[in-house]
């Protein structure tokens, strides 16, 4: 099969041409941060946290939207990549309430392993604690605007694979949140069908089942990536 | 109506104009700054008296769009003498009338006058504000009915997509404008036929044109004033692009803010959807091409060019990370052309009168000229248009008749929200591209706001910085977040309750955010803040000396 060279962190690859950056990074187990990607979603390039540095490009651009081309010289190692996604964490953090130890995702969160990752021992920013609803009203799932960071990878799994669009987005810059619906209260959605891939593709403890506690919940977003390389196969 | 029928037309309406009885035309600024300070009343008021008078046979009165000078509105310009009159009145109308057009003499006091010139000049020329402007773009805006199609067929309207439908081939047309060496006016600077050769280069069955009008830099309004005042001029810019990248649709997304701009747009569609000069096959050729508009709902950042084009689809209008450009996959997936009004208005005299010509205006990178808006504390505010390399001094002093009241100049804000703060000390730079991002500024749209020395530079940056943090569109973390917290910091230096630990954040974020954003709203957010921060980072010191005055333990270095 033909590939290409390109070459990351000063190792030299041979890649498929077309692939992401991001996808050659990971099939070469060179480690990036990410939030806003789940595999077999449409990325959109949000979280900022998957920065390269591209010679020739005056640009940082994000990995996971774009794609190699022959001889790219990459960077992802480089001191101003790792001190922007301290800052971004640090934002992610400081932007609504993420106390861990009272979340229902607490030691089962990518957020709070991001935090570890990046070696953020505390924030310098203020915590901005914007009044934010606790969605209970639908029978069996929680929506806590509190710890959600707008990665929108519920909306995408909600519109791009179970074909529901129960989830959208509002407003604009800091006073954006998720919505169901037309801004209607989750449990009255007409178009939900309860199925949980949303609850699923949440890297943190916003979206939630009832049935756990602190601490508790527990997520599988591989299983959306899993559903998606399923259906291709069978339409294969 | 083929090509011959479009040239009898031309012809036509060019014998009417000549044999017209009317001595005297009187020009009325119907644009929406003269229109909100009551021009349409005072246009109401000429029609009775010279019905009045008996005067129709004679006086030919003309609604037209911006003639330049809009704080001194509502303006009435007598022809052919070019006399301009300012804040015009309707107790004023029957004065005028009897001076200038039966005793044929202008009314001193009520002409066109800026407080810092000698005299006003009776004839308008004359005066350093039209003197020394040089009207490409603008040349018909307030000269013509910009309601009707066949005023602007006499001014050599449409000439140029005839022009270019049967005499040029779409790589004669790419290489004209290649040659004339225009830049995208929108605000990047992007070489306009560097643009049009990559769309016409993709391969499609479908492409698309779109004409960005989503202009929302405060203190800017060039597009709304070119969408008013000459409409047909940026429809045939459309054409001239679809027919040269091979497009047969095109979009016009205008503010939704812009009723007359929309409605004039709209009816300029009209008419020459009417007269054949677009649609199926124009003017007999093999060339269809069909404008739609689009209207915008008040985000800014839907000026943006992905942003803009998922608002057309009908999607949450939020950018996306380029590449892929529009060129390649813009609306519904498809190569797109996607250029600023002004840009699409500059097309048709380029076609005319040859890339050569326009490449010699303006200086060697950017060539041309640049219409500016005007706002703030100076005298003339209102809509110029100046070769590029014009130095801010000619456009304040000279143009914009100096500073109100004869205050001090201290700093021209360029560029909105993405621009910068240019000190008195470069007040001679040579405005162009380069030369305003060297000064940590950028040109922009063409939004120039003068400031006075009660201005304070701190607060400019922060009121800047809570119109980004508003319509940042909420998608990415450093401009969600970022410009909210470069927000919080500035209102804190503002109320001198900042220290230096404080300050030193806020430099970390601006950097973070211009770099790290998805989109140019972001990337370009801190640009005021850096900006005031190099040329004016003494009046930072001073609030924060003022909070260490007393907190004098303060640490004063940042712990990280």
């Amino acid at each position: 099969m033909n590939t290409i060279d390109i070459k990351i962190n000063d190792r030299s690859l041979k890649v498929l041409p077309g692939i992401t950056i991001l996808q050659a990074c990971r099939e070469n187990e060179i480690d990036i941060l990410t939030m806003c990607h789940l595999k077999g979603l449409t990325d959109v390039g949000a979280c900022r946290l998957c920065l390269v540095e591209i010679v020739g490009i005056n640009k940082l651009l994000s990995a996971c939207t774009t794609r190699v081309a022959s001889n790219m010289v990459i960077r992802t190692d480089t001191e101003k990549i790792k001190r922007y996604q301290r800052i971004t964490t640090e934002l992610f953090f400081a932007e609504r309430n993420h106390v861990c130890s009272v979340c229902v995702a607490n030691g089962n969160c990518e957020l709070q392993e991001l935090g570890y990752k990046v070696g953020m021992d505390h924030i310098r920013y203020p915590f901005l604690f914007p009044e934010c609803k606790v969605d209970t009203s639908h029978q069996y799932f929680v929506m806590d605007h509190n710890r959600c960071i707008m990665c929108t990878r519920c909306v995408r799994a909600c519109s791009e694979v179970e074909g529901a669009f129960n989830w959208d987005v509002k407003n604009r810059g800091f006073q954006v949140r998720v919505i169901s619906d037309f801004d209607t209260p989750w449990g009255e959605s007409i178009t939900c069908t309860s199925c949980g891939k949303c609850l699923q593709a949440c890297p943190t403890g916003a979206l939630w089942s009832k049935d756990v506690v602190q601490g508790q919940l527990e997520k599988h977003p591989e299983m959306i990536t899993e559903l998606v390389e399923k259906r291709k196969l069978l339409l294969t | 109506m083929n090509r011959q029928e479009f040239k009898d037309l031309v012809i036509a309406e060019r014998e009417k104009t000549k044999n017209s009885t009317c001595k005297h035309k009187i020009c009325i600024c119907c644009g929406a700054g003269c229109i909100s300070s009551g021009s349409e009343a005072v246009m109401k008021k000429l029609q009775e008296e010279i019905i009045e008078r008996g005067l129709q046979s004679e006086v030919e009165i003309i609604p037209t769009g911006c003639m330049g000078p809009c704080n001194q509105g509502p303006l009435m310009k007598y022809l052919p003498k070019n006399s301009i009159y300012q804040k015009v009145d309707c107790s004023n109308i029957s004065q005028i009338v009897q001076s200038q057009v039966i005793e044929k003499k202008p009314i001193e006091h009520l002409l066109l006058f800026a407080d810092s010139r000698e005299r006003p000049f009776s004839n308008a020329d004359e005066d350093p504000f039209f003197s020394k402007q040089l009207k490409i773009v603008l040349k018909n805006c307030g000269q013509l009915n910009p309601e009707r199609i066949e005023d602007y067929l006499v001014h050599e309207g449409y000439r140029a997509l005839d022009k270019a439908l049967f005499e040029m081939s779409p790589e004669d047309v790419i290489a004209e404008i290649k040659q004339s060496r225009m830049r995208g006016r929108g605000g990047a600077g992007y070489p306009t036929g560097l643009k049009w050769e990559t769309v016409y280069k993709y391969v499609n069955d479908q492409k698309y044109v779109i004409c960005n009008g989503d202009e929302g830099d405060p203190g800017a309004f060039m597009d709304r004033s070119v969408l008013e005042g000459n409409p047909h001029r940026v429809l045939e810019g459309m054409a001239i692009g679809g027919y040269a990248v091979g497009a047969s649709k095109g979009y016009a997304y205008i503010r939704g803010e812009y009723p007359l701009a929309i409605k004039r747009f709209e009816a300029a569609i009209r008419q020459a959807k009417k007269m054949g000069l677009l649609g199926p096959n124009i003017l007999g050729s093999n060339f269809s091409f069909d404008v739609e508009v689009r209207i915008g709902a008040g985000a800014f950042v839907c000026g943006e060019e992905t942003a803009l084009i998922a608002s057309i689809e009908g999607k949450r209008g939020t950018p996306r990370p380029r590449p892929p450009f529009p060129a390649e996959s813009g609306l519904w997936g498809k190569p797109t052309l996607i250029n600023n009004v002004e840009t699409f208005a500059g097309i048709a005299p380029i076609i005319n009168n040859g890339g050569e010509w326009y490449s010699e205006i303006g200086t060697p990178k950017s060539a041309g000229t640049k219409v500016f808006a005007l706002a703030g504390k100076i005298n003339y505010s209102g809509l110029i248009e100046v070769p590029m390399g014009t130095s801010l001094r000619e456009i304040v002093f000279d143009i914009g008749g100096g500073i109100q009241g004869g205050g001090e100049f201290k700093a021209a804000q360029t560029g909105g929200p993405s621009g910068g703060c240019i000190p008195a000390e470069h007040l001679d730079v040579k405005m162009d591209y380069e030369a305003l991002v060297n000064l940590g500024s950028i040109m922009g749209s063409g939004g120039l706001i003068v400031m006075d020395q009660s201005s304070d530079m701190v607060d400019v940056a922060r009121f800047f910085m809570e119109f980004c943090m508003d319509e940042s569109c909420g998608k990415c973390v450093p401009c969600r977040v970022g410009t909210k917290m470069m927000h919080d910091l500035l209102q804190k230096i503002c109320d001198n309750n900042a220290s230096r630990i404080d300050l030193e954040r806020l430099e970390e974020l601006a950097v973070y955010v211009k770099e790290a954003s998805l989109c140019g709203l972001g990337g370009s957010a801190p640009n005021p803040l850096l900006s005031t921060l190099r040329h004016f980072r003494n009046e930072y010191e001073t609030r924060i000396g003022k909070y260490e005055e007393k907190h004098i333990d303060v640490p004063q270095t940042s712990e990280v």
